[in-house]
């Protein structure tokens, strides 16, 4: 070594010899937050992750990640109700991520890459049944085929799909897309009978020996309520309606249509009736708008489609083509309350679209199983009862959407696996809500979302052509880019950069970062300038 | 259809890196192996703005020079938190003599380099504000007169810090200081005109002049890029927020610089040859109160006996500064982020 220069005893050493992190009195640490959208998606989807490998354009991974927890992203794309939009924080912003209409493009690229699913497990020797073959049955079908279980689905109807066919309308759901999404399914090696209605389930169960039943007959009697009408009044109910609309059997309705009822079956009804070929269709609903069920794109798109609507009235009679309604009014606690006002409305029929009821008849004879409120009660693993009959989607207490129906199926196969295996089903601990404020909004360029064509209204108005197009594969990138990955690190680097003492480590792509305990100061700023929420600062046990 | 290629990235080029943009529009700090020019251990305060300011700009310059750079230290913060005897924090080529003289230090190895023949080696001379617009305003002045092939480098965090946050010619109105005490009919620093450096680097016709602030390092990082393209003297003042001297939390000096900006208190644009070519637009619009309200400099003005009036008088000197540099678009801003640092 070299002899140091005159007046000086000390050789050169770096700063890096003095440890500044003695200093601190809290320390950084990477968290992963659940973000919104994820906390709101009954189907359980992990929608942050899916639109994050969507963001550079790997759309087949994105697909994947879907199709882990909802074999229906090109189904969802279209008639789910979005409550991951509602709660997305990027509404709070400008407005919510288009995450619906990104998840109906990848939907449709995989069917038209032909994508398929993940296989099927190892073979576990065990075979359920699963009663019904709408969104829940098959939703269950699928994750058990992953574990490898064998299944038998069995459906009373010709078609599989349920409400998915028999009560949504074609120009909210293309048949084509709803086929190939359940073809995907089937291929797993579901087995199939059709046309076959069970009515007695220990029977059935017994004489195939199967394992564990899974109940998903969905609500299939319509709700009736008793009005008085002449002999010549054209009652019918709006899921046999809409029943015979899919099957290419519409009844006759006339000209002049009346739907009594305020939910989303309501409004397919009146749409439906009008592409029948009714000059006016006429929904009469008890509450106002701001209590009506159904979801407000559908009214939206309904009115625009001269779609009218009678508030605050109830049907009295219907004498032969004229409908007597009451006027209504809203109480203080907002219930309708009779005026004894009455008014006329020509209808040549009237629909009504009151809800749906369970047939549980086949249940009769099952011991240990509840039912209130005309629905089957379901422990948290959607078991109904203690021997392996296990339960879900409208059948059971639910919202009776074919996203909640999705989440159930998912939910009732790992129920059914982990009753089959001996185990319980527990859910891993879930995260801290990634909420609006833990957010640095800076960081997120300037974008307005992007909505989803509309096919014009004269169209709309007489054909059964799907209304809300797709979005083109710019419009659904741009629309991915603009989640801002609440609660969850997307590597934006930002940690690395703005640390003043060098003391983030970047461990490389998909690695995300590690903090250099030896030389962080505690300063914190880090944590604020996280775009996403995924740092938080933690006291230091001393 | 045309198809154009989407132009929106999620976080564009605000934040310090982001996989969706190809590698060269991501910024040096994102690079796993930038020089880390100041590097750990520094005694610097927590949350310091002047050692982040430094090390964006350094490294910056050390991708511009490809590593071929010297950097000259007045006296100050910057100094004696990096090189406490016989440690150092400096992986670059590093020289400090006397407080006030770095400019003409920095004249000096210019000339020795040219002398040596060495043209691929840069200079940047660096200080704080009071090595830079107080004692240090002379050589400063000549080096900028001669025109010597140096950048010098001003990190401004507005006082004296490392001696105990006395008050400098960058000292902005009614901020208490140890010197500038919150008593009185005018408490705190005086309404003056200040000391404008960067307008009186410009009046010396220098080639390049520019500000910038360590919450926008997508232009820092392309001001001291565009310097480097230049042979002559030029000049970059950076703000940067001292948690001490300004009483800020240490967390916040970033959203503390993005402040001064938005409000339009500290202008961020880039002149040419005594002109300004560019400015950097407010992009969220911000009273001063936000910025004044984070800084315990300035709680005199709030609570019970506050002074709205001077809160009013310090509103006004940003809303001159947006209309003397056009901060504020008139156009609403368009998405086009990755245009931002080009």
């Amino acid at each position: 070594m070299n002899k140091p220069p005159f007046a000086i005893t000390l050789e050169v050493g770096s700063s890096r010899a003095n440890h500044t992190g003695s200093w601190r009195v809290e320390r950084a640490v990477y968290v992963d937050r659940m973000p919104p959208c994820n906390d709101g998606c009954p189907a359980g989807e992990n929608i942050q992750q899916w639109l994050y490998r969507a963001e550079p354009g790997d759309y087949e991974p994105a697909w994947r990640q879907i199709v882990e927890d909802n074999p229906f992203p090109a189904v969802m794309g279209r008639i789910c109700y979005h409550p991951c939009e509602t709660a997305c924080n990027r509404a709070q912003l400008d407005e919510a991520v288009g995450i619906n209409s990104i998840e109906r493009f990848l939907g449709d690229l995989a069917i038209e890459h032909g994508w398929s699913l993940p296989p099927a497990g190892a073979p576990s020797g065990k075979r359920i049944l699963v009663v019904g073959g709408g969104p829940s049955g098959l939703s269950a079908a699928y994750h058990l085929r992953r574990l490898g279980h064998g299944v038998l689905l069995v459906d009373s109807a010709p078609q599989l799909g349920g409400m998915m066919r028999y009560g949504i309308p074609a120009y909210r759901l293309p048949r084509a897309s709803l086929d190939a999404e359940i073809d995907r399914i089937v291929a797993l090696g579901v087995e199939i009978e059709l046309d076959h209605t069970v009515t007695d389930i220990e029977h059935e169960r017994t004489e195939g020996g199967f394992d564990a039943v899974f109940l998903a007959v969905g609500a299939q009697l319509a709700r009736r309520v008793g009005i008085p009408a002449g002999d010549s009044s054209r009652i019918l109910d709006a899921f046999s309606l809409l029943h015979r609309v899919a099957e290419d059997d519409p009844p006759l309705l006339g000209r002049r249509v009346a739907i009594y009822g305020g939910g989303d079956t309501a409004l397919d009804a009146a749409r439906t009736a009008r592409r029948l070929g009714a000059t006016d269709a006429v929904i009469v609903y008890r509450r106002n708008r701001e209590r009506m069920p159904a979801q407000g794109d559908e009214l939206n798109e309904a009115i625009e489609e001269g779609i009218t609507m009678r508030w605050l009235s109830t049907v009295n009679r219907f004498e032969g083509d004229q409908l007597i309604l009451e006027k209504m009014r809203l109480n203080d606690e907002g219930f309708p309350e009779p005026t004894g006002e009455l008014e006329e409305l020509d209808a040549d029929s009237l629909v009504l679209a009151l809800g749906q009821e369970t047939d549980l008849s086949l249940l009769e004879g099952e011991p240990d199983i509840t039912i209130s409120d005309g629905v089957v009660e379901v422990s948290p693993a959607m078991m109904a009862g203690e021997n392996g009959v296990f339960a879900g989607g409208d059948a059971v207490p639910s919202q009776r959407t074919a996203t909640v129906a999705i989440g159930h199926g998912k939910r009732a196969a790992r129920g059914i696996d982990a009753y089959l295996t001996g185990g319980t089903l527990t859910d891993p601990p879930r995260h801290e809500l990634a909420t609006f404020d833990l957010l640095n909004t800076w960081y997120y360029s300037e974008a307005d979302r992007t909505h989803r064509p509309e096919l014009e209204r004269a169209r709309r108005q007489s054909t059964f052509d799907e209304v809300v197009g797709g979005l083109t594969e710019e419009n659904a990138l741009f629309e991915a880019r603009r989640c801002m990955s609440c609660g969850n690190c997307f590597e934006c680097d930002n940690c690395f950069g703005v640390c003043p003492d060098n003391a983030v480590i970047k461990l490389g792509v998909g690695q995300r970062y590690e903090i250099d305990l030896d030389f962080c100061k505690g300063c914190g700023m880090c944590v604020k300038e996280c775009p996403c929420g995924a740092i938080e600062m933690v006291p230091e046990q001393i | 259809m045309t198809t154009s290629p989407v132009r929106f990235y999620q976080v564009g080029s605000f934040a310090v890196g982001n996989r969706l943009l190809d590698d060269a529009d991501r910024t040096v700090q994102s690079d796993p192996h930038r020089s880390n020019s100041l590097d750990s251990g520094h005694r610097a305060c927590q949350g310091c703005g002047e050692a982040l300011g430094a090390r964006y700009a350094l490294d910056a310059a050390m991708r511009a020079t490809g590593g071929q750079l010297v950097a000259v230290n007045a006296t100050g913060c910057l100094e004696v938190f990096s090189t406490p005897y016989p440690e150092t924090s400096w992986r670059i080529a590093w020289l400090h003599s006397l407080f006030g003289n770095s400019a003409a230090v920095a004249t000096g190895v210019a000339a020795a380099l040219r002398a040596k023949g060495k043209s691929d080696v840069r200079v940047v001379s660096q200080a704080g504000d009071g090595g830079t617009v107080d004692i240090g305003f002379g050589c400063l002045s000549g080096m900028f007169e001669r025109h010597d092939d140096v950048l010098f480098i001003c990190y401004d965090n507005e006082a004296y810090m490392n001696t105990g946050v006395q008050r400098s010619g960058a000292t902005p109105p009614a901020a208490r200081t140890a010197t500038t005490e919150a008593v009185g009919p005018e408490p705190g620093n005086v309404f003056g005109q200040g000391k404008d450096l960067p307008r009186l680097a410009m009046a010396h016709g220098i080639d390049y002049v520019a500000t910038a602030t360590v919450a926008d390092l997508h232009d820092l990082e392309a001001k001291v890029e565009r310097a480097m393209t230049f042979h002559g003297a030029r000049y970059l003042h950076i703000l940067v927020p001292c948690p001490l001297g300004w009483g800020s939390a240490s967390s916040d000096t970033i959203k503390v610089a993005r402040l001064a900006k938005e409000t339009g208190l500290f202008p961020v644009f880039e002149a040419e040859h005594g002109k300004v070519t560019a400015v950097s637009p407010i992009r969220r619009r911000t009273p001063v109160e936000e910025y004044l309200s984070i800084q315990r400099r300035y709680g005199h003005l709030f609570g019970e006996h506050g002074r709205p009036d001077l809160v009013a008088r310090i509103q006004e000197i940003a809303d001159q500064n947006i209309s003397t540099y056009g901060l504020v678009d008139e156009q609403p801003a368009v998405t086009e982020p990755s245009e931002v640092s080009a």
